[in-house]
């Protein structure tokens, strides 16, 4: 079975002789539901613009589907859908004739994409705008519109380029929830690139780490998530503590009355910590991750790499 | 893409252009009617009446071929470079750039309704002089076909423009100092042999005289210019800035990085 995505050897040097991409390898399987991580300028965009062909490689092969997008690039890109970070629409004009315009690029009549087009809009919330101007939708909405344009013609690879960014967290977790429908029910590939890591640690399987160019990381989230030696926790209490309990072999500190953190080390029970406070009468009502965990292995990642090749923009 | 689904995909392009122009019709339709009244009331009407006739014509319908003509230029060209390059500017582009279509008709797409909008200019002014004159057209399928052929080359002029154009300032450029200036030159106020011998061997190099010649013969049944030579001239015109704007495609050049 071929890869959703395919990418053999990327490489691009842009004019001001930028050396984007290094001749990166990437796979991502059907069905997948990938993350593409990487700080500022380390070459997630001109990844994603030389699969859609926003952007000219060097070298290297891409395929879609088994599909090579240079030798037939009209059939690989019946496949691809694309929300990119920019709003790239038309302003001027109305949400249902920028879904039906995209329809027919792809050579689907009017007739026919208006169903398909009416569904998106209303899964989407989009409905009720149909007849407004796009200049006149909220940003989250604007957001909508792009993931039900990329959408109409049905695509097997879905490319989302922070599709939430800017997005309050109510809608932000409705995106998510959609994102992971189209994922589950209908079998569309996801890539996606975001710079809320707790996005892609929810809903991403997969995920590629990018930096300078080069992939640094490529593996399961889980086995990624496994790679964590330390965990730290936040406890809130049912009574306040005049002070802060021991517990030997674990890290304790009390961040004020009823609030303790908790760290774990690979190998250890977090079931032994709660006894131990059970003993001293500490009664734990919640507790949550201090820090994103998929954030701390990032900034590791990140941070190692750059020692090797020197600093570079800034985490998103 | 089957040919089913090309067709489909072109009508997209031509009925978002049409309607775009459409739509701001105040901007797009209406100037050129009243800048081309007054043409005819000034020139044509209050000068012209002094000037007589013309390659024995009267002066009002010596000009208004020419006019026509003019309408049709800067309005298939205007219309196709503010088009495409507002599309470039909202990054619109890109929606067409990652879909099947291929570059041939994404050109015809923009082409054919920058042509529409050039045409029904031309028919608007052709419908105000009828107020000033009696159109009595002598060829009507060679009037036809040269207006086609003149709005389907100057809207690939405007493609062009539109791709290498990095700012707004650059799409107004070529019709402020170059097709302005060569439609005026180009034979539509006057014919060419009222020109000392020099003057006339300059303006044969121009080849918006060639376009408003022939259209004029059409119309009157009078020329400065081989028609035939002129007909196939703007047929190679169309055939080179079509491969020039074809060949921009390919490279990318002001799409792709």
């Amino acid at each position: 079975m071929h890869a959703a995505l395919s990418i053999r050897g990327l490489t691009k040097v842009y004019d001001n002789r930028f050396h984007a991409l290094k001749g990166i390898d990437l796979e991502v399987p059907q069905g997948d539901f990938f993350a593409l991580l990487g700080p500022n300028g380390a070459g997630k965009s001109t990844t994603l613009g030389v699969v859609s062909s926003l952007v000219r490689k060097t070298a290297g092969e891409v395929s879609i589907y088994g599909i090579d997008v240079d030798r037939d690039f009209a059939r690989a890109r019946y496949h691809l859908g694309v929300v990119p970070q920019e709003f790239n629409f038309n302003q001027f004009e109305k949400v249902e004739d920028i879904i039906l315009t995209q329809a027919g690029y792809y050579g689907i009549p009017r007739r026919q994409a208006e169903d398909r087009a009416r569904q998106l809009l209303e899964d989407l919330g989009l409905w009720d705008k149909r007849h407004d101007a796009a200049r006149m939708l909220s940003g989250g909405m604007k957001r909508r519109l792009m993931i039900a344009r990329a959408l109409i013609h049905r695509p097997r690879l879905l490319i989302l380029d922070e599709p939430t960014a800017g997005v309050d967290i109510e809608l932000r977790r409705s995106m998510w929830e959609y994102m992971k429908r189209i994922n589950e029910q209908e079998g569309t590939t996801i890539i996606l690139t975001t710079h809320y890591l707790e996005e892609a640690e929810s809903l991403c399987r997969n995920i590629a780490i990018i930096n300078h160019g080069e992939i640094v990381h490529n593996t399961s989230m889980r086995e990624l998530l496994g790679q964590l030696s330390r965990e730290t926790f936040v406890l809130d209490l049912a009574s306040p503590v005049a002070q802060c309990p021991v517990i030997e072999g674990f890290d304790v500190e009390r961040l004020d009355d009823a609030q303790l953190t908790l760290s774990i080390d690979k190998g250890q029970r977090i079931n032994d910590a709660f006894a131990r406070l059970s003993e001293q009468n500490i009664e734990v009502v919640s507790m949550r991750n201090r820090a994103n965990r998929l954030e701390e292995l990032f900034v590791r990642m990140v941070e190692g790499s750059n020692k090797t090749e020197g600093p570079q923009g800034g985490i998103r | 893409m089957n040919t089913r689904q090309m067709m489909v995909a072109l009508w997209t392009i031509v009925r978002s252009e049409i309607r775009r122009f459409m739509r701001i019709w105040p901007q797009t339709l209406l100037p050129p009617s009243i800048t081309m009244t007054m043409y005819f009331i000034i020139f044509g009407n209050l000068i012209g009446s002094r000037i007589g006739k013309m390659d024995g014509v009267d002066y009002m319908d010596y000009i208004v071929p020419g006019l026509i003509m003019m309408s049709v230029i800067t309005n298939s060209y205007s219309n196709v470079a503010s088009s495409f390059f507002g599309s470039k500017f909202q990054r619109s582009v890109e929606e067409m750039i990652i879909s099947p279509m291929p570059n041939w008709l994404v050109l015809s797409g923009f082409v054919i309704g920058g042509s529409a909008r050039g045409l029904a200019v031309g028919i608007i002014v052709t419908a105000v002089s009828l107020f000033f004159t009696d159109l009595d057209i002598q060829h009507p399928i060679l009037t036809t076909l040269v207006v086609i052929m003149t709005a389907l080359l100057f809207s690939i002029g405007g493609f062009i423009n539109a791709l290498l154009g990095k700012k707004f300032d650059d799409i107004s450029i070529v019709p402020i100092f170059v097709l302005t200036p060569l439609t005026y030159l180009g034979g539509v106020f006057y014919s060419i042999h009222t020109l000392p011998e020099f003057w006339q061997n300059v303006s044969l190099i121009n080849p918006i005289l060639y376009m408003v010649n022939t259209f004029r013969y059409g119309i009157l049944g009078v020329s400065d210019i081989n028609v035939g030579a002129a007909v196939g001239a703007i047929a190679v015109f169309i055939v080179i800035f079509f491969s020039a704007a074809m060949w921009l495609l390919r490279r990318g050049k002001g799409l792709r990085s």
